[in-house]
């Protein structure tokens, strides 16, 4: 059975925090699902499942289900880091076809920056029980210099510039100018990045993205809830989801898994990449973005450098606007995981509700794709593909 | 700028042994008696045919940097190198100037003092 069209996005709500050193986990996931429900034109009673990730707290969906007293009849909490996100979409859908819900809610939020957490620099002690922990925690690994070591090998083997890099940043930017809640929202040069200071060979700070507090949330229906609601119909029409790792020592930094999912979800959509209006592109980092572009057929392999130079992501100029919102490279990375705001940022275009200066013209077509856990040891890769009815 | 502090961590059960043999300086590796491969991080069950049958047999301790990123802050070089038996492990390259290194180095296995009693295999320019 295709999940093709199973299941639509009716709700999707960005909280507008950067900061909320006053409010707790629990209650900015709350806030989000108050914000998409609203959207949506839905009740909290009107919710029969309830989706979240490693960042809902103390039990996930028990925890959460209980703090929102919801009354639901299927939970999820797949785990795969910031792609999370786009595996639930995916994961409601199979529910929904199933029959198991027909109002499904995903959250996500947190609150990084204002717990003071260094989230790229800083080596993370794993749970001993975590097989890998204690082959790689000597060696301090972290967010930037995992990434980093997938930027090294790509400039060594296409020989990828930091300027290319640079204008995935630049092109960010851009479009963050329009965003009145995005965090960096100065327009940024080729120059002003690869003159940044230098965190993680090759990688510099303006290719990292930002450290926010927030959230999001997603309503994701059925065909036959969507059709009583009002909200434009957003159609799931491709989903596709893989984890890549290490492979058992034969490490290939130079794709993603990405490469598989984003196969999945346009074999199941029907589409190609050359059909996408608008692309919603994980960017933890300036690399994610062009790996990503690259494994997912926006360009060959290696080619993603060219691909993303002299504006080729800004709307209105190049010919594959990408992270209209600025993205977590400038304007959010709520809790450490940016999969969801993709999402967001996709719907906003297909509704034709993205800022007019960035908005992209007849957008029908959209892919949303997350990336989760490390390019540079183990990830998720996720893909969701979206069709405006 | 002073060495940085090696943070052990714990020893896992799977891997007792090769901790014990780097005590006295010898670099262990997997190897699958069923597949013949090796593999790394070493593993009780193989990871390409999930035999339980496998043994340490002694690395070489020769390798090529696969990648590497440095960062300057934190006097760090972190780094996948390609073992000449195969796999390629997660370290740090050590003793060098980082500015130096190219990928695809020659490189040796050198082992550092961590925080625990176990030393760590780690690697510098051959």
């Amino acid at each position: 059975m295709s999940l093709k069209g199973k299941s639509y996005i009716m709700g999707a709500w960005e909280h507008p925090t950067r900061k909320a050193t006053d409010k707790s986990v629990a209650q900015l996931h709350t806030e989000c699902a108050i914000g998409a429900l609203a959207d949506a034109g839905l009740t909290k009673d009107d919710v029969d499942g309830y989706f979240c990730a490693g960042d809902a707290p103390g039990l996930g969906p028990l925890s959460m289900v209980d703090y929102m007293n919801l009354k639901v009849r299927h939970v999820d909490s797949t785990d795969v880091g910031g792609s999370s996100y786009q595996v639930a979409v995916g994961h409601a859908t199979e529910a929904i076809a199933a029959g198991r819900c027909s109002v499904a809610l995903i959250t996500l939020a947190g609150r990084p920056r204002s717990e003071g957490m260094a989230t790229g620099t800083a080596p993370r002690p794993g749970n001993p029980a975590q097989p890998d922990v204690q082959w790689e925690f000597p060696y301090s690994p972290t967010v930037v210099n995992m990434y980093a070591m997938c930027a090294a090998r790509h400039m060594h083997e296409y020989g990828t510039t930091s300027e290319q890099l640079a204008w995935i940043k630049v092109a960010a930017s851009h479009h963050a100018q329009h965003n009145p809640h995005a965090m960096l929202r100065d327009v940024v040069t080729v120059q002003d990045v690869v003159n940044s200071p230098m965190v993680s060979t090759p990688l510099h700070r303006l290719d990292c993205c930002v450290i926010s507090d927030g959230g999001g949330a997603l309503i994701v229906t059925s065909p036959e809830v969507a059709k009583s609601l009002k909200r434009p119909k957003i159609k799931v029409i491709g989903l596709g989801e893989q984890p890549k790792g290490q492979m058992g020592g034969m490490v290939d930094l130079t794709y993603s898994g990405a490469r598989f999912s984003g196969k999945a979800a346009f074999d199941m959509a029907g589409v190609k990449p050359s059909d996408m209006k608008f692309a919603a592109i994980y960017d933890s980092f300036t690399i994610t973005v062009l790996m990503q572009l690259e494994d997912l057929g926006f360009c060959e392999k290696g080619q993603g450098g060219k691909f993303v130079s002299d504006g080729n992501l800004i709307s209105g100029v190049g010919k594959l606007p990408f992270n209209t919102d600025g993205g977590g490279l400038c304007s959010n990375h709520p809790a450490n995981r940016g999969g969801i705001t993709k999402i967001i940022e996709a719907v906003r275009q297909l509704r034709g509700e993205a800022h007019p200066a960035v908005q992209v013209k007849n957008c029908d077509l959209a892919i949303a794709h997350g990336t989760g856990g490390s390019l540079g040891s183990r990830h998720g890769s996720s893909t969701v593909i979206l069709e405006r009815e | 700028m002073a060495d940085r502090v090696i943070n052990f961590g714990e020893v896992s059960p799977e891997s007792v042994e090769f901790w014990n043999a780097a005590k006295e300086g010898k670099f262990l590796v997997k190897k699958c008696k069923s597949c013949n491969k090796v593999h790394w991080y070493p593993r009780a069950i193989c990871p390409f045919c999930m035999s339980a049958d496998t043994e340490w047999v002694a690395g070489s301790g020769k390798g090529k940097i696969y990648s590497f990123s440095h960062m300057a802050r934190a006097n760090l070089t972190i780094a996948y190198v390609t073992l000449e038996e195969g796999p390629s492990m997660m370290t740090n390259i050590v003793d060098c100037d980082a500015n130096a290194l190219k990928i695809g180095q020659d490189v040796k296995l050198v082992f550092k003092p961590s925080d625990k009693e176990y030393p760590v295999p780690m690697f510098t320019p051959a």
